[in-house]
């Protein structure tokens, strides 16, 4: 059994909202795993199926092998859930607070010190601290600590690098990393596209569905057409422009540059800088580059939209 | 079991965390004991009253000062006349008048009748009725001091009153018990209800979902801090009762704490319920206030007696526990009464809480919503 999540065919509506439709996928033991995608993608009511908290409406959901609406009472120990909010007792200490959950959880700090170590040492100047006048990154820290304090199989966390700023978020995927190594499963999810690069495998998900599942190297080359990074000063004026192009597939700002990609298998630059230079954006420079997982994520998006 | 003991643990670290809350908890039965004890009262002290003695002999003078000795009248001024009765209530300087009738003494003598009138200013009817009460009360026991057998042999009905168990009719003898009820159910069932609809507010009863504490222990956990605060709560209400305002307490202490804890737990039966049914803190406390705390002080009989209450006002105050608790209490602390003449009240608190842990437990979701 090498499937720590087994996902087939998940469905869960909110009233009249479908959060997620027949939705499959498996994670590996030992595998960091990424779900990404927006806000109300179904991220969140996915991780509830899996710990347990939800029901799903029909399809069929294993950790472990175990059924998550049968064998709830098993999953629950070997779980480590992390919840999107800060749900940690904001009026208890930051010691009070992984003691607390230790001990809930039946075990002890000193017994487990060894695998929340990395993480908890950087609490532990601020030990006596209450969780809630603590920094959005070290409560972060803090609430995987808690997490993790009773050594679980599957870690299983919601958004836990959002609202935490880039240092922190860095710091925080490293000490994934080093729970990876350890053996432990991690199932994690993010908005952010610029971390998908941080995981073994990861799943674009929108509107419920699950675009794609590959590892990151392969959803960013997955992009079906030639793609180029066009720069000006007037980059407003080159978006309105580009997209008025006859050619034209997808315009989308990145960074400093606007990703660009046209329906010909092998597009003529100078035919595009003529264009541009002919409805005034003159500066403009063109270069052919690599696609990542935002401009896949992008194009799979506006597919799924176009379909429905 | 740890992670139970670690769970009670959270709890009463949080409670005792939250200073301002923690002197509310325990600074709110003083004070509303001090407030019912001393301000809001019922029994009257010292009320001005005004005599108009047409006799003027020595029997009259005896009653007058009979009545100038009783504590609950002072007696302000002496009329002549009766045209002048009328100007003095315009005033509003005195809530009543004694008329004594002439020749008072002779018609006591002769007929072993006289008559006393009095003119009591109803603007407020309850004091105007207590100075009635309390004003035959004390021609009663004259009358029967004067002549034993003449009063016995008397011809017509005159009523005799006794004020049993609170013979001075004193309120902070009523208020004691009502208020530990409101007490006990603002602390059990609106902290208990808060508490719990936190947890699941800030996103917590996620994580204790999902480790392996089982519901009936958070449930316990929870209310487990409140019971003891409620029955900190509970003695210092007696002490003060006992010692400050000298309320007699006829019965047994051990069941009277024993019903306080039945009591208790009804009242966290209820706040379990409550945050059982409530999905975040406002909604709890809207419920545990108009739904509890409201019925506690309206219809329990605490200030408004049921018997004077509208038919289908009397039916609801069947289903509102204090007022069943609230005749416990009074059972006995004023009338040392015990479990062989309560326990169809405590059935029904038993009944009760039973009724809505039953609810709670199976309300309690094991999973979100």
């Amino acid at each position: 059994m090498n499937n720590v999540v087994e996902i087939s065919e998940v469905s869960k509506s909110y009233e009249d909202v479908k959060a997620l439709k027949e939705i499959s996928f498996e994670v590996e033991k030992g595998e960091l795993f990424g779900l990404i995608g927006p806000d109300g993608a179904g991220k969140t009511t996915l991780f509830r199926i899996l710990t347990t908290l939800l029901v799903p409406d029909s399809g069929e959901a294993k950790v472990l092998g175990m059924d998550v609406v049968e064998n709830y009472r098993e999953i629950r120990p070997i779980l480590g859930y992390m919840p999107g909010r800060f749900s940690l007792y904001q009026d208890l200490s930051v010691e009070e607070n992984i003691r607390f959950f230790a001990s809930v959880f039946g075990t002890t700090l000193e017994e487990n010190y060894d695998l929340v170590k990395p993480i908890y040492q950087q609490l532990e100047p601020f030990k006596n601290r209450l969780a809630g006048a603590l920094s959005g990154g070290m409560k972060q820290k803090l609430a995987l600590s808690c997490a993790l304090i009773h050594k679980p199989e599957l870690l299983i966390l919601d958004e836990p690098t959002t609202g935490v700023d880039a240092v922190s978020r860095k710091e925080f995927w490293e000490m994934l990393h080093l729970l990876k190594h350890q053996g432990i499963t991690i199932l994690a999810s993010t908005p952010y596209m610029d971390e998908a690069d941080q995981c073994d495998r990861v799943a674009l998900m929108q509107n419920g569905k699950i675009l794609k599942i590959s590892t990151p190297d392969e959803v960013a080359q997955s992009f079906s057409s030639t793609l180029y990074g066009i720069r000006s000063k007037h980059r407003f004026q080159l978006i309105q422009v580009l997209r008025e192009y006859q050619y034209v597939k997808s315009v989308q700002p990145f960074g400093e540059s606007v990703h660009y990609a046209d329906h010909r298998n092998d597009p003529d630059t100078d035919d595009i800088l003529r264009y541009l230079s002919t409805h005034g954006v003159e500066d403009a420079e063109i270069k052919k580059i690599d696609s990542n997982i935002e401009d896949t994520f992008m194009e799979l998006m506006q597919q799924e939209e176009s379909h429905a | 079991m740890n992670a139970f003991k670690g769970f009670v643990k959270k709890e009463f670290k949080q409670i005792y965390r939250d200073k301002r809350t923690l002197l509310v908890l325990f600074g709110m039965p003083v004070i509303m004991m001090i407030l019912f004890g001393f301000a809001i009262r019922n029994e009257i002290q010292s009320a001005e009253v005004a005599v108009l003695d047409l006799s003027k002999d020595s029997m009259t003078a005896e009653l007058i000062q009979k009545i100038e000795s009783n504590p609950s009248f002072d007696i302000t001024h002496y009329l002549q006349a009766y045209n002048e009765v009328e100007p003095l209530f315009q005033k509003g300087n005195v809530k009543a008048v004694l008329i004594f009738e002439n020749n008072f003494e002779q018609k006591m003598v002769r007929h072993s009748s006289a008559k006393i009138q009095m003119v009591t200013d109803a603007t407020d009817p309850n004091l105007a009725r207590l100075l009635q009460a309390y004003t035959s009360s004390i021609v009663q026991d004259f009358s029967d001091d004067l002549n034993p057998e003449i009063s016995i042999e008397q011809a017509g009905l005159s009523p005799e009153i006794r004020m049993m168990y609170n013979p001075e009719l004193r309120s902070v003898n009523l208020f004691v018990p009502g208020l530990i009820a409101v007490i006990l159910m603002l602390i059990s069932a609106l902290m208990t209800s808060i508490s719990i609809t936190r947890e699941k507010e800030m996103g917590n009863m996620e994580i204790l979902l999902v480790s392996p504490l089982k519901p009936y222990q958070i449930i316990i956990g929870k209310v487990l801090p409140y019971l003891v605060l409620s029955l900190v709560n509970v003695f210092t209400i007696l002490l003060l009762a006992i010692f400050v305002f000298e309320v007699p307490f006829e019965g047994s202490f051990i069941l009277f704490f024993a019903e306080s804890i039945l009591f208790i737990l009804t009242a966290l039966s209820l706040g379990v319920f409550i945050s059982a049914v409530a999905n975040n803190q406002q909604t709890a406390m809207m419920v545990s206030l108009a739904g509890l705390l409201l019925p506690t002080v309206l219809l329990s009989g605490f200030i408004f007696p049921i018997s004077s209450m509208p038919q289908v006002l009397q039916w609801i105050s069947h289903i509102i526990p204090a007022k069943w608790f609230l005749e416990i209490v009074r059972s006995i602390m004023l009338k040392g009464g015990g479990i062989s003449v309560l326990w169809f009240q405590t059935a029904i608190l038993v009944v009760i809480t039973l009724l809505f842990m039953g609810l709670s437990m199976k309300r309690f979701n094991v999973r979100l919503q």
